[in-house]
């Protein structure tokens, strides 16, 4: 299995070609190089799983690579390696397919941009980052490549540098991610601390004997445990966009659309399921409180998600909040799982996860088809244009019902498993989930009605079919949505690596199906042709759906918080402290010097004369000190 | 002959010497003049070795040496001077030493 480095070299050694002869190579050919090291890693990688599960008959966790990377002492020392179990496996398939499938369609939708070698060299850099990511042996080498993930993330969204929005939307995924993963460094301080290691084989050990001591000492009523996870959990938040760390995905969208489909949906947002997934034994065997806490903001995140997404009318920014809603789900099912046998949620979050990547890669993909053929986001601009991209009509429809949840499609079955494990745990966070996958049938087929179906629109330019180049990851990734959904997730991947028999859930089923089909219709009756009833509900709903709009006024409360109190009440004062003290303190050194130098200089008058004088005089009274000192 | 020559006079006479020589180096304008003046200390503290070694140790004569040795610098010295004198008044057509303040602050 030494090949598994590849997969992760390949695209590194794409980004330093790119980043370094950006500018020297044409920009065909810095396409196809970065497209070709990831393709050629996604064959690897789809190897690797193969061997992985058909090839051995338990799913150990095996680490095929591993260096010492820094030596501190006897027992502090950081190593880099791979290692290999079902969820990592799982994650190399999905990020290098997907990654594969937007490079390709990269090549159509950047064609003919001006920084065309920047973003392949980036976009290399991002899939690296994210393998590395997944694979990581211990956790300093999951937070570095988290940090990494997060720069090429940034570079991405500011991939537009001159329009101003563009580079706000960079700097707010940066702080406030940033900010979450300042909880994540010091939960993993924390957790090393007591435990002596950072490696995940030693601390997912659910024998391990650190965590009594953890456990045994309370902080505030919690143990210390509990408080680093909790921590661990707030940088995974971060990195998800869970309430209330969300706030920049949906600026994300400001950074080009297949970014969006890789980073922002399929990959790296859901960094904070696999986080939470890699450490499930910790927090299922010694801190149920912390897991509570991740079932707590999936449900609430899926929800407030899906009731912003009814209402807005930025294609991307309803994809944004639908992706929020969808992690919300993971979290939720990872939340109440149990592990071992009980574990369905478990296998769930990391079903949906999986399936999630294709239909929201491909969604995002039908999105960038859509913006590329008329120039614009707004959905009150589209109309009927299922007559003008067929193709991309087809893909969409797909993914959308994908997406809510109508079998046979991917979505059913892992949202299902969610549902049925939900079930199992707590009554209201089932109610709440399935009112949502109604709320989540409902707003993408708004989605989709308003695009492909309702009014006649006029466009300024006639609206064309996009490329075969970008048409050809668009029909695999449906493929993918349409038919994942058949893979018996349970047998290969786990929360004890055992396999774990799944029966359907049939009452669950079908009153996801109803719930669902409910949605749709309602979609249906108000939006497949251009009527006034929407305006109505929208009008009698008016505090709700205002607010809904405003998205809660989340955005405002951070301002509020950050300009009004932060500023005022603690950096205003803290500058003054600054200028007035320190500063004044240094001025005062440099203002004195300057004044004794400018009384003394008139010593220095450049005569002879005047300088012999003083010296004799010095001479003199030497010699006269001398005289009286010694009779 | 020296015999009769006490140390207190040939002190007196190098005192003075001396003090003429800070005088003249303190009070006079002209470059020149405050060379010659500086010479003048030059030599009253030869005639100081010279007569030290004579009374202190009769039987050795490193106070003559170091007598010829700043005899030996003084005229390389004076060269040096009277070089830059001359270099100074093609420059600025005076050998005054108030004129002469260019290096102050």
């Amino acid at each position: 299995m030494s090949y598994v480095i590849l997969i992760i070299a390949l695209p590194f050694a794409a980004f330093v070609i790119n980043g370094l002869l950006s500018g020297k190579i044409p920009h065909r050919f810095a396409g196809w190089l970065a497209t070709g090291a990831i393709g050629v890693a996604a064959v690897l990688a789809w190897l690797t799983a193969y061997s992985y599960f058909f090839q051995s008959t338990s799913f150990e966790k095996i680490i095929p690579f591993q260096i010492t990377w820094l030596s501190f002492t006897e027992t502090l020392q950081i190593d880099m390696g791979i290692l290999l179990d079902p969820i990592s496996v799982m994650m190399l398939v999905v990020i290098t397919t997907v990654s594969l499938m937007v490079f390709l369609y990269s090549l159509g939708y950047m064609q003919g941009e001006k920084g065309f070698v920047r973003y392949y060299a980036f976009l290399s850099l991002f899939s690296f980052s994210m393998l590395g990511l997944v694979v990581a042996t211990n956790l300093f080498q999951l937070y570095m490549f988290w940090e990494l993930v997060g720069v090429s993330s940034d570079l991405l969204i500011g991939y537009y540098y001159d329009k101003p929005e563009a580079v706000a939307a960079a700097k707010k995924a940066f702080i406030v991610t940033r900010f979450a993963d300042f909880g994540f460094l010091v939960g993993i301080l924390l957790l090393s601390y007591y435990t002596g290691t950072f490696d995940f084989a030693a601390i997912t050990d659910p024998n391990h004997t650190a965590f009594t001591t953890m456990t045994g000492s309370l902080f505030l009523g919690l143990s210390v445990l509990t408080w680093a996870l909790m921590l661990i959990f707030m940088g995974g938040a971060g990195k998800s966009a869970m309430f209330p760390l969300h706030i920049w995905l949906p600026d994300a969208m400001e950074g080009p659309t297949p970014v969006s489909a890789l980073i922002h949906a399929a990959t790296m947002v859901v960094a904070g399921v696999f986080l939470v997934a890699r450490m499930f034994p910790v927090f299922s065997f010694h801190a149920p409180e912390a897991l509570d806490a991740v079932a707590f903001i999936g449900v609430f995140t899926l929800l407030f998600a899906a009731i912003i997404a009814c209402t807005q009318t930025d294609i991307k920014r309803i994809l944004a909040f639908s992706t929020m809603s969808q992690i919300g789900y993971m979290m939720l099912a990872l939340g109440v799982s149990d592990y071992g046998d009980q574990g369905l949620g478990f296998t769930a979050s990391m079903f949906h996860l999986f399936t999630h990547a294709f239909f929201k890669a491909l969604l995002f993909l039908g999105a960038g088809s859509i913006i590329h053929a008329i120039h614009s986001n707004d959905i009150r601009e589209m109309g009927n244009l299922r007559k003008h991209q067929p193709v991309t009509h087809i893909v969409f429809l797909i993914a959308c019902l994908a997406i809510a949840g109508i079998p046979p499609f991917a979505g059913f079955f892992s949202k299902d498993e969610i549902l049925a494990a939900t079930l199992n745990s707590s009554p209201v966070y089932f109610a709440i989930a399935t009112f949502t996958a109604g709320l989540t049938a409902f707003y993408m087929f708004r989605l989709y009605f308003l695009v492909f179906w309702n009014r006649e629109t006029v466009y300024e330019y006639k609206p064309h079919e996009s490329s075969f180049i970008m048409l050809v990851p668009m029909i695999v990734l449906a493929v993918g949505s349409a038919v994942a959904g058949f893979i018996p997730f349970g047998k290969f991947v786990s929360s004890d690596s055992q396999p774990l028999h799944i029966e359907m859930n049939q009452t669950v089923a079908i009153l996801s199906i109803v719930v669902a089909a409910t949605g749709i219709l309602i979609a249906w009756a108000l939006y497949k042709k251009e009527s006034p009833l929407s305006e109505k509900i929208a009008s009698t709903l008016n505090g709700l759906y205002r607010v809904a709009l405003k998205k809660f006024y989340i955005d405002e409360l951070y301002v509020f918080i950050t300009k009004k109190i932060i500023f005022n009440l603690i950096s205003k004062p803290i500058a003054w402290f600054d200028r007035h003290v320190i500063d004044a303190l240094m001025d005062f050194t440099a203002t004195a010097t300057n004044k004794v130098s400018a009384e003394i200089k008139g010593l220095q008058s450049g005569q002879l004369q005047h300088y012999a004088y003083i010296f004799l005089s010095g001479v003199v009274l030497i010699v006269l000190i001398m005289i009286f000192n010694y009779t | 002959m020296m015999e009769h020559v006490p140390i207190s006079h040939v002190l007196i006479v190098t005192s003075a010497m001396f003090f003429i020589g800070v005088y003249g180096f303190l009070t006079r304008r002209n470059l020149v003049t405050m060379l010659i003046g500086v010479e003048l200390m030059l030599n009253a503290v030869n005639i100081n070795f010279v007569i030290f070694d004579r009374y202190l140790y009769p039987d050795q004569i490193s106070g003559h040496f170091f007598a010829l040795f700043i005899i030996a610098i003084a005229a390389a010295e004076a060269a040096v001077a009277i070089a830059i004198f001359i270099n100074l008044y093609r420059n600025i057509r005076s050998i005054d030493v108030e004129e002469v303040d260019k290096m102050k602050y």
